[in-house]
C-alpha cells in the first residue's frame, strides 16, 4: 500500500493545475479568465504550502516517519504554482508592462509581499536537492526554517488581498500557527512523551 | 457554475439584430425612440466608439458582484433565482413634500423607460459595457418634490436573509445602503434601470429596480432598492463601515486615486485580454465633473 502513496501524491498535486487545462478547454475559466487563473494558482500554492508545514507536526504526533517523504514533493509544488500564480500576474494579467507592475509593487504592500514569499520559495526549491543539502550542512536546516516566514508573508499577502471578509485568510493562519506551535522544542517533547506514554500501556494517566 | 440557458442567450443576438435594425431606420427614427434629451447629451450608443463593444449577456448574467446571495461572484447568477421580485414596492420618503409608496410596475408605467449604455466599471479593477433600461432618477425626486432642507439621497436594498442568503452573514452591516449627494443624483446620467438587454433586469443584476451611476465604481449603484429617503445629512454606506480608508462616501472611478488592492489606473474589459486604461469619472468627464470642481478628489474619494 506505502508504494502507492507516492504516485498518488504526485497525482493528487498535479490535479488542480489539470482541472484549469481542463477548464481552459471547455472555455469555463468565467467571464473573468485571469482573474480565476491567478485565484486557482494562488489558493493551491496556499493549500499545498499548509499540507507541507503540517508533515511534521504530523509525524510528531502520530509517530508515522514515513510520511515524512513527501515533505519535499509537497514543498516542490508549492513552489511550481506559486511560480505559475506570479507568472499569470507577469504574463497575462499585466502582459509584461513594466511600468505598470513597478507602480504595483510600489503602490500595493500585498504584491511586496506575496514577491518575497515567492522568493524565499524558489529558494527554498532551488536547495532541495542531496547536493546543496551536504553542502551547506547545517545551514541547510536553517536556510530551510525560511519557510515559516513564506507563510507569514503568504497569510499576510491574502489577508491584505481580501475585502472585508478575512476569516479565510485567518483559518490558513491559524494552522499554520498551530504547525509551528506543535514544532517547538518543548511542545514537541510533551508531545512525543505523551505519544510514547500512550503506546506503552499504563494503568494511571 | 449556473450558466443561463442557451435559450435566453439568444435574446442577446434579437436584441442586437433590433439595434441594426434601428440604425438601419436612421437617427431620426431612433431619436423618437429614445430620449431626445439623452442624445443631446451624448449618452446613448453613438458616444461609446466602435471599440467599445457591448458585454455579453452571458458575462453580465454571470459574473455579479452581489453580497447579498454570495461573495462568490460565479455563485450569485444560481443563489438568487429565490427571490421574489413580483410584487415589489418602492417606499419614498424623508425629506419629501409628497412621498409615496409605488410599486414598480407604476414606476414602470409612468416613467418612459430609456436604453441607456453604459460602461460599469468595478472596484476590483474589471468593467463591462451594459445596455441598461430605465429612467432618470431626476424624473422621481421631482414628483416627490425635494424639500430645501434635503442634501443627500439615501438609497436601501431589501433585507430578506431567507431569500438573500449572503445576508446571514454578519461581516457585513445589511441591508446594503448607498447615498448620492443631491445634485449627483439629479444629474441625468444617473438612472434607475429597470432592465438589460430589453428584458426585465435578471435578478442576479439587481432585480428589479436598481441605481445605475456610471462615473461611480459599481458597488454605488445599488440594488433591488425597496427605500429611497431624501436626508439632510450625509449617508453613511455598507463600504464605509467595512472598510472606511477604502471606500469613500463619492468613490468616482479615479485612476489617480489608487487603491490597496487593485489597479485603478488601469482596467480589464471582461471579454478582453490586454488591460485598458481606466477614464476619469469612467469616461463620463465631460457630463459630471462640474458637480466636483471645487473639491479634491483625493480627499473626497
Amino acid at each position: 500500500m506505502k508504494r502507492f502513496l507516492k504516485p498518488i501524491v504526485h497525482i493528487a498535486s498535479l490535479l488542480p493545475l489539470l482541472l484549469l487545462i481542463l477548464d481552459w478547454q471547455n472555455g469555463s475559466l468565467t467571464a473573468n479568465p485571469i482573474q480565476y487563473l491567478t485565484l486557482k494558482t494562488g489558493k493551491t500554492a496556499l493549500i499545498l504550502l499548509s499540507i507541507t508545514l503540517s508533515i511534521t507536526p504530523i509525524v510528531y504526533l502520530t509517530g508515522k516517519k514515513f510520511i515524512r517523504q513527501f515533505k519535499k514533493m509537497l514543498g516542490l509544488y508549492t513552489a511550481l504554482y506559486a511560480f505559475l500564480h506570479f507568472s499569470v500576474f507577469i504574463a497575462l494579467d499585466y502582459y509584461f508592462d513594466w511600468e505598470l507592475i513597478k507602480d504595483a509593487i510600489v503602490e500595493k504592500p500585498y504584491i511586496l509581499v506575496g514577491f518575497s514569499a515567492l522568493l524565499i520559495l524558489a529558494t527554498l526549491a532551488a536547495t532541495s536537492t542531496k547536493g546543496w543539502k551536504l553542502r551547506l550542512k547545517k545551514n541547510w536546516k536553517r536556510l530551510h526554517r525560511l519557510v515559516y516566514v513564506a507563510g507569514i508573508l503568504v497569510i499576510l499577502h491574502y489577508t491584505w488581498l481580501v475585502k472585508a471578509d478575512i476569516r479565510e485568510p485567518l483559518i490558513y493562519g491559524a494552522f499554520m500557527a498551530v504547525f509551528l506551535i506543535i514544532r517547538l522544542p518543548f511542545i514537541r517533547d510533551q508531545l512525543i512523551k505523551a505519544r510514547e506514554r500512550k503506546t506503552s500501556p499504563q494503568v494511571s494517566s | 457554475m449556473a450558466k443561463i440557458k442557451s435559450s435566453e442567450i439568444t435574446s442577446e443576438s434579437d436584441y442586437l439584430n433590433r439595434r441594426k435594425f434601428m440604425k438601419g431606420a436612421g437617427v431620426a427614427a431612433a431619436a423618437t425612440i429614445l430620449n431626445p434629451a439623452s442624445i443631446l447629451a451624448g449618452i446613448n450608443n453613438s458616444a461609446l466608439p466602435d471599440s467599445e463593444k457591448l458585454t455579453s449577456f452571458e458575462s453580465i448574467t454571470n459574473y455579479n458582484n452581489f453580497y447579498e446571495f454570495s461573495t462568490d461572484k460565479e455563485d450569485v447568477a444560481k443563489l438568487s433565482q429565490k427571490l421574489t421580485v413580483s410584487p415589489w414596492e418602492v417606499e419614498v420618503g424623508g425629506l419629501v413634500e409628497k412621498p409615496g409608496v409605488f410599486s414598480v410596475d407604476d414606476l414602470k408605467a409612468k416613467y418612459t423607460q430609456e436604453e441607456r449604455i453604459y460602461r460599469l466599471r468595478c472596484v476590483e479593477g474589471w468593467s463591462m459595457v451594459i445596455p441598461w433600461t430605465g429612467f432618470p432618477v431626476a424624473s422621481l425626486l421631482k414628483d416627490v418634490v425635494p424639500k430645501s432642507k434635503a442634501k443627500f439621497v439615501k438609497f436601501t436594498t431589501l433585507m430578506r436573509p431567507k431569500e438573500m442568503v449572503g445576508q446571514k452573514s454578519s461581516w457585513y452591516e445589511w441591508p446594503y445602503i448607498e447615498g448620492l449627494r443631491i445634485d449627483e443624483a439629479m444629474n441625468d446620467l444617473a438612472i434607475f434601470a429597470t432592465g438589460l438587454y430589453g428584458k426585465d433586469m435578471p435578478k442576479q443584476n439587481g432585480a428589479p429596480i436598481r441605481l445605475v451611476v456610471p462615473w461611480k465604481y459599481g458597488f454605488k449603484s445599488i440594488k433591488s432598492i425597496v427605500k429611497i429617503e431624501l436626508v439632510e445629512k450625509m449617508p453613511v454606506s455598507l463600504w464605509m463601515k467595512a472598510a472606511p480608508n477604502e471606500y469613500g462616501f463619492y468613490s468616482n472611478v479615479n485612476p489617480k486615486k489608487s487603491h490597496p488592492r487593485w489597479s485603478q489606473k488601469t482596467e480589464r474589459r471582461i471579454g478582453e485580454f490586454r488591460r485598458r486604461k481606466t477614464l476619469m469619472f469612467n469616461g463620463y468627464e465631460n457630463e459630471v465633473a462640474s458637480l466636483y470642481s471645487d473639491m479634491d478628489l483625493k480627499k473626497y474619494f
